[in-house]
């Protein structure tokens, strides 16, 4: 494969979009510089080079993976996908032609520098996603339950399986600031995703706030005041969830 | 009185307990039920003090007919006293569990009249939880010692978890401090629900819709402090209540003292916060790092040093098995690495098979070398900075005396934190000193 290094490939931003990019690097025996999505505008001395999101490539290299590389594979490039890895597309790039070269026991060599950036970066995601398990709290408004959360990485997609489950019986939503998509969920349906911009929540009513409170009270009062210790808190419970979180927003 | 009020008593009552894990039980989810179980349980929230939040963690009711010094709910104190009512506790277990806030109830009780009165009234609570409210969250239970077989048999039914507290780790102090408990009373409910899980186990391989009795196992928790006994007796008793009780976990509680009793430590006494530390790092390795009680503790040194970690004082100890081969190393050698944890190691063994490590590749795996590196070598190189044939060395590097260490010393200890006095040819003499005083410099 030539290298070319004065190329950036755009794509619309999409987990196809960037299996199609993976499609035209084979197809045109290339490895460009950088991959970027339509959405960041940023200039650059390179050429670009359009790539059109096209389902029937993509599902084409989404079987090989598995097929040519593992099941393992597919899953870390999947979980890969939602990261904040600087650079997230080429990392999953240079994972996947190095795993086309060796095979299967690529997810095996977690000491080389390709494979050992993309766990890394999916190991943030996995142990973000069990965070947000733990300090989403929802608010009920009456017909649904409302939480929002301001993640770094995309963990929705790992999240919202441990709510269906959860609570199969109810009317959820979940909505991610950060990344501008949100989870909805209706009793006894399997759920779906959705994009938006903002979501308005209406205010909470009286029974809500008094839930709230009585949650509150019963945070003050389970501490044991002789063992304060406010480091291991900040620890395990760092700070950055807790404007969210019903019970610490107050202690900010 | 109001939900309000009540929560604060009972909330307050119970947060001396200090089990408040949800693990143990992988349950799916049902179509109108509201919840399930995740086997490595998860924490919602952690208070001011650090510990964490699982479950709702309350006394059904404060009303003690029992009188054990060490506790704040025995009869003769004077406290707001309160009791939930079934529907009340399963509202807020619910709505709290709706909202995310728990991962499920933690149902304790003061002894209200007898055992088995009480005992009766938790199992209307449960029974009203998982039937009418359909609950399928998570669920510990505490088991009152001296209840009758068939209730706790019951419990057990609705309850993912049991716990029955030793609370004092001798039959003396338990005679000093808790006269109405005995050794009897509380293993006896131990070992009752030992063999209903075992007897269950046997049921649900024949039927699979057999009940399930306690699938998350029991636990136990002993107070730590309060009496004269030695870390190595604690640790005995809990090496020996995993052996032949089956538990899945014993939580150790610092002293606390919040009654005054010429028996138990004056008030105001700080708890020992370093030593209940040392007794779960030393919990830990019997559970997960094939550690023998007897190998960390001997009768020589029947407590633990408080400025060295259970596993770095038996690898001191045990210099002549050190230093071993990162590439090479059984799985149970790395284990007892200081530093090196179940993770790690499990990291190493994958990783090593694919290729040889080096101190990269150690880094890269996330291996901590700060103690480790006394005790590996790395394709036949020291990792060391030092030499490791004096363990005295070795240990003088590894001590820990953070600010936290400092607090919990008494005054003997005092020393041993100072840094190596600078030597000086010039250090003032006593001569020097009288001198100063009589004034002729």
């Amino acid at each position: 494969m030539p290298y070319r290094t004065d190329l950036i490939y755009r794509y619309d931003g999409s987990y196809q979009g960037f299996l199609c990019c993976v499609f035209e690097c084979f197809r045109a025996k290339e490895l460009p510089a950088g991959i970027r999505s339509w959405e960041e505008d940023q200039q650059s001395l390179f050429g670009l080079k359009e790539i059109a999101t096209r389902q029937d490539l993509a599902e084409r290299v989404e079987r090989s993976i598995p097929r040519k590389i593992s099941p393992q594979a597919l899953r870390l490039v999947r979980e890969g996908f939602l990261t904040c890895l600087p650079d997230r597309e080429m990392a999953l790039l240079r994972f996947l032609l190095l795993g086309y070269k060796v095979g299967g026991k690529v997810t095996k060599l977690t000491t080389h520098p390709v494979v050992h950036v993309l766990e890394k970066g999916v190991l943030t995601l996995r142990n973000e996603a069990h965070h947000t398990l733990e300090f989403l709290r929802f608010s009920d408004t009456g017909e649904f339950l409302a939480a929002r959360v301001a993640p770094r990485n995309r963990v929705l997609p790992l999240v919202a399986p441990h709510f269906c489950d959860r609570l199969p019986s109810e009317n959820f939503v979940i909505y991610d600031g950060t990344h501008g998509m949100g989870f909805l969920h209706r009793a006894d349906t399997p759920g779906e995703f959705f994009q938006a911009d903002q979501v308005e929540l209406p205010p909470p009513s009286e029974a809500e706030r008094r839930w709230r409170e009585l949650w509150k009270a019963f945070y003050r009062t389970i501490e044991v005041e002789g063992r304060e210790n406010h480091a291991l808190r900040w620890n395990l419970c760092p700070k950055r969830y807790w404007p969210l979180m019903t019970e610490l927003e107050d202690s900010l | 009185m109001d939900l309000m009020e009540k929560l604060e008593i009972l909330t307050d009552a119970a947060k001396y307990d200090v089990a408040c894990t949800s693990s143990g039980v992988d349950r799916a989810g049902q179509k109108g039920v509201l919840g399930n179980a995740v086997k490595a349980g998860i924490c919602h929230s952690f208070a001011a003090d650090g510990r964490c939040i699982s479950l709702l963690k309350v006394l059904m009711s404060n009303d003690c007919a029992f009188d054990c010094a060490y506790c704040v709910n025995r009869r003769t104190a004077d406290c707001r006293r309160a009791t939930f009512t079934p529907e009340e506790l399963c509202r807020l277990t619910m709505e709290f569990y709706r909202r995310n806030y728990i991962e499920g109830l933690f149902l304790s009780s003061a002894v209200v009249g007898s055992p088995d009165a009480t005992c009766e009234r938790m199992l209307a609570v449960l029974k009203r939880l998982r039937e009418e409210c359909r609950f399928g969250g998570y669920v510990h239970v505490k088991a009152i010692p001296g209840a009758s077989r068939e209730l706790i048999w019951q419990l057990g039914l609705y309850a993912d978890r049991m716990s029955v507290n030793i609370e004092l780790p001798s039959q003396q102090s338990l005679k000093l401090l808790a006269p109405q408990k005995s050794k009897e009373k509380i293993l006896s409910p131990m070992g009752l629900i030992r063999d209903g899980i075992a007897e269950n186990s046997k049921a649900l391989s024949t039927y699979r819709h057999a009940p399930r009795f306690v699938p998350a196992g029991q636990s136990t928790q002993m107070i730590v402090g309060a009496t004269p006994e030695s870390d190595r007796q604690i640790l005995r008793l809990t090496e020996g209540l995993y052996q032949k009780y089956g538990l899945k976990r014993v939580f150790f509680s610092a002293y606390m003292p919040v009654v005054g009793d010429r028996n138990l430590p004056a008030l105001g006494t700080p708890p020992p916060l370093l030593r209940e530390h040392r007794l779960y790092q030393a919990d830990w390795l019997l559970r997960f790092y094939g550690f023998s009680a007897r190998e960390i503790l001997d009768e020589e040194a029947p407590n633990f040093d408080p400025l060295l970690d259970p596993k770095c004082n038996w690898a001191v100890r045990h210099m002549e098995l050190f230093p071993v081969e990162v590439n090479r190393a059984p799985y149970e050698m790395l284990l007892r690495v200081p530093g090196i944890g179940v993770k790690s190691a499990k990291r190493i063994r994958a990783a090593r098979r694919y290729a040889q490590l080096d101190l990269d590749a150690l880094k890269k795996l996330g291996v901590v070398l700060k103690r480790a590196r006394f005790f590996l070598t790395c394709q036949g190189k020291s990792l060391s900075p030092l030499p490791t044939d004096d363990p005295q060395v070795v240990a003088g590097v590894l001590r820990e005396g953070s600010a936290f260490h400092r607090t919990q010393l008494e005054g003997d200890a005092g020393p041993l934190l100072k840094g190596p006095e600078q030597l000086s040819l010039f250090a003032p003499t006593k001569e020097d000193r009288l001198q100063c005083l009589t004034g002729q410099i």
